[in-house]
């Protein structure tokens, strides 16, 4: 019972790290109905500006406290992803309004490329660390109810609760602010909300910097976990099954389909995976996607998919 | 002033429907197909059919696939790469586990079992489309990765999980040299290239190009959603299969799951999207395209940079190349989004009105 719980709970941070990357699937998709493709490229990018960038800034300008050293990093990398995003609007989507989806999927590839060979051209290719001080060390809980507790692991506990604590944030950024409310004006219909006077540039630009944002938040999280490197951008490729199964347009869904695909993952691993070989846990989300998606075509919480002839 | 249809009349519904209405265009494609047969070996050297014409070929097969089902169906498919694995490695168990199987045969039973998992993997293109099918057959590609990986019955119990194939031939004829495997996988393309022009012509064809242009107006007007779709996915994946076997073992002779990873499915999207959906040609355009550039990069980079005085690292090609890579596919998107079939016939308009401009 015990190793089942520590399993579940395993799971269920891992979760919530994909639906952290999920969100910024999400984001795009709502405003501008474009499958970003490139947010895994997005991750790994903000995550090799903020490690370059924490080892620079202490040596250019001489401050030695890491925590300001990691700020300070934080606001560089922000700000390069203001750019990035700025960038990608202006030069790229801006010339490719109402093109069809398969387009837009293919753009973002060819941003996901052009990302990945800039990052690493200009940052390096090593294997960077990001070191924010998360705490490494496990912590045992519920010794009294079980025998030998359970293994929790603190970092894990951490990132979970900042991808909670940013989800948080957005939902309120969407419900509550001028400028939320315009988003998903834009989300619901770009010809109408351009009617009534919203610059959709402008919002496309928003709405890029805010999944540069998440991205840059969950490559620093990723980051401190896996060292950063190249395979941060397929970080994106396991977070897909988690957007399909919770359904592009919505925003719990990222976060109830990250939870579930995050247990069904783990949960499979460790009873499932000693009978077929192992190393199911990358084919094992998608499939689970698959069958949801075969009673639920948009996803658990998507809108629902109206056809007109 | 050449190029043109003038006093070329159509006198029976045979000559109204052939492939190539116009005369120029026949003679065109003649031409090319008699070069391509008979003055290539002539002229071209070894590492030329090894680095770029026998993987355009297989590329070109393979990308004519995923155009029957994205182009013409449109349905996205991200595991083109898994069904060329499927293909190859199926073709590779026939071909060991049967004495005396001819490897023709094994590279087309190995399209057959592509098109038969193919099938399997389109029904959820019966309750989902566009995006969540993408990811749909991200699934397959994900789940052969794997199974190609851990099941060692596919790999026939190789140690090291990579397979090879040698002392290929067809009816007799050893397929050994570069020139011999030129030809080999120059007529299958052509045969398959023809028959897929002929397929898209076909009822079937129409059928596919409905479903892609509205599939609940289609269905209304009494085309079988089911049949078209895992006709198409059958077709392409039978196509992929081919391709596959052909690529592992014509091309590679010996490869382990890496060479059908995803990013060869994202290769084969973009060789149709660059060259055009929806058109026979573009599959070649799209493949030539994507072939060529990164060793044409790869030479020129370094050349470009000895110029200027500049010396460019190993790494620092490769990572030029990503970027050159992605800013082009970014620039022919936005340039032309019908791809370089769209420019091809665009020029061939502005030639039959050449040298008048109306």
């Amino acid at each position: 019972m015990a190793f089942f719980l520590e399993t579940l709970i395993g799971g269920l941070m891992a979760g919530m790290l994909y639906s952290l990357v999920a969100l910024g699937f999400v984001l795009i998709y709502k405003a501008s109905g474009v499958f970003n493709f490139a947010q895994g490229a997005l991750v790994l990018f903000a995550a090799l500006a903020m490690a370059r960038f924490s080892e620079w800034l202490p040596a250019w300008t001489g401050i030695e406290n890491p925590v300001l050293a990691n700020i300070g990093a934080f606001i560089v990398a922000g700000l390069i992803m203001f750019v990035v995003a700025w960038l990608i609007e202006r030069l790229v989507l801006r010339h490719l309004v109402n093109q069809e989806g398969a387009t837009l999927l293919m753009v973002t590839l060819g941003i996901a490329y052009l990302l990945e060979g800039i990052g690493q051209g200009f940052f390096g290719n090593d294997i960077y660390k990001i070191d924010v001080g998360m705490p490494k060390e496990p912590v045992l809980v519920l010794e009294n109810m079980f025998e030998g507790g359970i293994l929790i692991n603190k970092e894990d506990f951490i990132a979970a609760l900042i991808a909670a604590l940013l989800v948080g944030a957005l939902a309120l950024f969407f419900q509550k602010t001028a400028t939320g409310r315009a988003l998903r004006a834009v989300a619901d219909d770009h010809q109408a909300a351009q009617s009534i006077g919203i610059p959709l540039s402008r919002i496309w630009v928003i709405i890029w910097c805010v999944a540069g944002l998440v991205a840059l938040v969950a490559g620093i999280i990723w980051g401190s976990k896996l060292g950063v490197q190249f395979s941060l951008a397929t970080v994106a490729l396991r977070a897909l099954p988690v957007v399909i199964l919770g359904g592009l347009t919505s925003i719990p869904g990222a976060i109830v389909g990250g939870l579930i695909i995050g247990v069904g993952e783990k949960l499979s691993e460790v009873y499932l995976g000693p009978y077929v070989g192992g190393g199911i846990e990358i084919w094992f989300a998608y499939m689970l996607a698959l069958v949801f998606l075969l009673f639920r075509p948009q996803g658990l919480f998507g809108e629902k998919i109206i056809d007109r002839v | 002033m050449f190029y043109r249809e003038n006093g070329q009349f159509k006198t029976s519904y045979q000559s109204d429907q052939q492939i190539f209405p116009i005369a120029q265009d026949r003679w065109a494609v003649l031409a090319i197909m008699a070069f391509a047969f008979v003055g290539v070996p002539f002229l071209v050297d070894e590492y030329l059919f090894r680095a770029i014409l026998i993987p355009f070929l297989i590329l070109a097969l393979a990308a004519l696939g995923v155009n029957l089902l994205v182009g013409y169906c449109g349905q996205i498919t991200l595991g083109a790469g898994a069904f060329m694995a499927v293909g190859a490695y199926a073709g590779y168990n026939f071909l060991i586990r049967i004495d005396g199987m001819p490897m023709l045969a094994a590279i087309l039973l190995g399209g057959f079992v592509s098109a038969l998992v193919g099938i399997v993997f389109g029904i959820p293109s019966l309750r989902v489309r566009g995006l969540y099918l993408a990811m749909a057959t991200l699934a397959a590609q994900f789940f052969w990765d794997w199974a190609f990986l851990r099941i060692s019955w596919f790999t026939n119990d190789a140690p090291s999980g990579s397979v090879s194939v040698s002392n290929l031939e067809l009816l007799g004829f050893p397929i050994e040299s570069p020139l011999q495997k030129y030809l080999f996988c120059l007529s299958l393309l052509v045969l398959f290239a023809l028959l897929a022009k002929n397929m898209t012509r076909s009822a079937m064809g129409r059928q596919w190009m409905a479903i892609r242009d509205m599939d609940v107006a289609a269905e209304v007007i009494g085309i079988r959603p089911m049949f078209a779709k895992l006709s198409a996915f059958a077709v392409s994946s039978f196509y992929l299969g081919v391709a596959g076997a052909l690529w592992g073992f014509v091309h590679l002779g010996s490869w382990e799951p890496a060479a059908f990873s995803i990013d060869r499915s994202f290769q084969l999207l973009f060789m149709v999207i660059i060259g055009g959906m929806g058109s026979i040609m573009g599959s070649f355009f799209g493949a030539a395209f994507i072939v060529v550039l990164p060793i044409f990069l790869n030479q020129f980079l370094p050349w470009l940079g000895n110029l200027v005085g500049i010396h460019i690292s190993t790494a620092g090609v490769s990572h030029a190349e990503f970027m050159i890579f992605g800013a082009l596919i970014v620039f022919f998107l936005i340039v032309e989004p019908h791809g370089i079939a769209r420019l091809w016939s665009t020029g061939k308009e502005k030639l039959r009105l050449w040298p008048f401009p109306h």
